[in-house]
């Protein structure tokens, strides 16, 4: 033992540079992590910055009178944005109507009908090239579909284009919700007699509704926040909305409006509509992560 | 038998429902197909005059003048390229550091649960919102930034040369082209930067999906021959998951170039081209947000034309990004 312990340094002759060439590399080990996460934390020091902002700008002027007064123009005080919030609602829930059939029944086509089918590929592959497509297209498809042979801005044409926005996000989870079902389930119907009509109402649909749901949700979230489709579809209006053929105002595109304009107020007015657009489409995205656990 | 008749009759009942609904759902599938036809229908219909007018003209003419009814699209396009190539080159280490930072275990769990969270939050945030931030927060940063960099890098000085006479120095090359004077608020740089925070979560995901893809085992196979943490990193794992990671950049140059209402609000949307990022340029989308619910005429086609390019240009992207990441996931199956 003594004789190996002495006679070491003849054997490892190098040890020595073999040892500062191991600090060397645990040095440098050390330095990687370090940047590493301290990049990591410095990408965190924008978005601490923006939920501080809207909350410091925004909170000031939240009140009930924010949701139920109109747009005070420029130079004036008060006012809220009541129309804002009611358009955004109303315009999202048209997108969902129209969105959220289409996407759902050919979300059961692909899967349970003709999943190897030559329309199902094709769906597949146009729900993904629609996700990539911008969406101020969907604005332009919905302003030359609607505005420009009515002839008139309104809401229906901003349902239109949140509803092409929603439709394949729609599409692809509920696809994937599908899928999820084990297929023992549809075999066990099957067995006790079922058609495929009752399989997939009563077995199939039930059993994926919880993360069909996340999808509608993560649609909703992302179409509350969007403004590129509604800037030239249902416009802007400064009053409540009398019908849905008229121009209607929106959140986002209020936040717009105001926060490239000079009036103080109503750049108030645009971080108080901020803060109410995020809290509500963090809420959606929650709500569709409850949504989805309360399954998984 | 009456009662056996109508028996069968319910039956056959219950059995005209499934045939119906199959046909409910073909038809719902053939309009989701058939929307992504009528989008691209509508826009050529909608840009054919322009077409007609303009021709391959449209995306090399630099001239923007509603008044004299001459379009053209060049600076549009190159400021969409520039601002998003810009916008990769920041997101790219920033996304790839948390990536790696996420499939690691540097911190604990908890930690890193509470950054990705952040991160994901960061794409829930609406457009608009960026381009308020940025107008308040980016822009005074960019042009205390700016009056900076113009003045260290364009500024002429003098050193006492060799003989005695002063040298003077011109600014120092390269840079002094790019952070040009005057320095603007609402610039390219502006722009790139909100960007490039809009992308990072994009970047971030489909980065840390294929670093976690990565077998375990290629992991331990390093560490046994002796790696430490950042050799096995990057020596083994980031070399595999390399094709993922190629994927989500390009993903990402979809989502940038596709970027409308911070960009719009950011950039400055002027239609001259300049080598400074400091100058106020014009992306295709923000030209669209910016015009077209004011435009007539030839002016609408025109707007329509550009759309039918930043179409094509996005899908030939996201398509290129697709393939990459299907190609990917083939070949991590055959790992394991």
């Amino acid at each position: 033992m003594d004789n190996i312990v002495t006679h070491a340094p003849d054997f490892f002759h190098d040890t020595r540079a073999e040892s500062t060439k191991a600090v060397a590399r645990s040095l440098w080990n050390r330095v990687l992590s370090s940047v590493c996460v301290g990049l990591s934390l410095l990408s965190l020091v924008p978005l601490v910055s923006i939920i501080y902002l809207v909350i410091y700008h925004g909170f000031p002027l939240l009140g009930w009178d924010i949701f139920t007064q109109l747009p005070p123009a420029a130079g004036m005080g008060g006012g809220g944005f009541g129309n804002a919030v009611l358009g955004t609602l109303v315009m999202v829930g048209l997108g969902l109507l129209l969105s959220a059939p289409v996407g759902i029944l050919s979300a059961i086509y692909i899967s349970e009908y003709g999943p190897a089918s030559r329309l199902a590929q094709a769906v597949r592959l146009v729900a993904k090239l629609l996700t990539g497509i911008p969406s101020i297209i969907c604005g332009i498809f919905a302003f030359a579909l609607v505005v420009a042979t009515v002839g008139s801005f309104s809401a229906y044409a901003g349902g239109v284009a949140l509803g092409v926005l929603m439709l394949p996000t729609i599409l692809l989870t509920s696809e994937q919700a599908l899928m999820g079902v084990q297929s023992a389930y549809r075999e066990a119907s099957y067995g006790l007699g079922a058609t495929k009509f009752q399989t997939i109402v009563r077995i199939v649909l039930p059993d994926a509704l919880p993360a069909i749901m996340t999808g509608i949700m993560l649609a909703v979230a992302r179409a509350a926040g969007e403004t590129a489709p509604l800037i030239f579809t249902s416009l802007f209006s400064w009053f409540w909305p009398k019908s849905l053929a008229e121009p209607t105002a929106s959140l986002s595109v209020l936040v717009y409006n105001f926060s490239i304009g000079t009036d103080s107020h109503q750049i108030q007015l645009a971080w108080t509509a901020s803060l109410v657009l995020v809290a509500f489409v963090t809420l959606a995205n929650i709500a569709a992560q409850l949504a989805f656990s309360k399954k998984y | 038998m009456p009662e056996q008749d109508s028996k069968n009759r319910a039956f056959a009942e219950v059995r005209v429902g499934p045939d119906l609904f199959h046909l409910l759902c073909w038809v719902a599938s053939a309009a989701a197909v058939a929307t992504l036809g009528l989008i691209v229908y509508e826009i050529i219909s909608g840009a054919w005059p322009a077409i007609q007018k303009f021709g391959f003209g449209f995306l090399a003419s630099s001239s923007w003048v509603p008044n004299r009814a001459d379009f053209g699209v060049f600076p549009f396009i190159i400021g969409t390229a520039v601002s998003s190539l810009i916008a990769i080159l920041l997101a790219f280490p920033l996304g790839l550091a948390i990536a790696v930072f996420l499939s690691e275990n540097f911190l604990p769990l908890p930690v890193r649960q509470v950054v990705r969270f952040v991160v994901e939050m960061l794409a829930a945030i609406p457009s608009v919102v960026y381009g308020l931030w940025g107008i308040f927060v980016v822009i005074p940063i960019i042009k205390l930034f700016g009056t900076w960099a113009v003045s260290v890098f364009c500024n002429t000085w003098t050193t006492p040369g060799i003989d005695g006479a002063p040298d003077t120095h011109r600014g120092i090359p390269v840079l002094e082209t790019l952070f040009a004077p005057p320095a603007y608020g609402n610039s390219m740089l502006t722009a790139s930067i909100v960007l490039a925070l809009m992308i990072l979560p994009t970047l971030t995901a489909i980065s840390r999906n294929s670093l976690t893809a990565v077998p375990k085992t290629l992991r331990e196979g390093a560490y046994a021959l002796g790696a430490t943490r950042w050799e096995a990193i990057l020596g083994v794992i980031l070399p595999t998951a390399a094709p993922g990671v190629v994927a989500a950049t390009i993903l990402a140059l979809g989502r940038a170039m596709g970027e409308t209402m911070a960009v719009a609000m950011l950039i400055g949307n002027s239609s001259r081209l300049s080598w400074s990022l400091l100058s106020p340029g014009g992306t295709l989308a923000g030209l669209l947000a910016n015009q077209f619910a004011e435009a007539e005429g030839m002016q609408v086609n025109s707007l329509m034309f550009a759309a039918l390019i930043l179409v094509a240009i996005t899908l030939f992207v996201n398509l290129i990004g697709e393939a990459v990441l299907r190609h990917t996931q083939h070949q991590t199956a055959g790992i394991r």
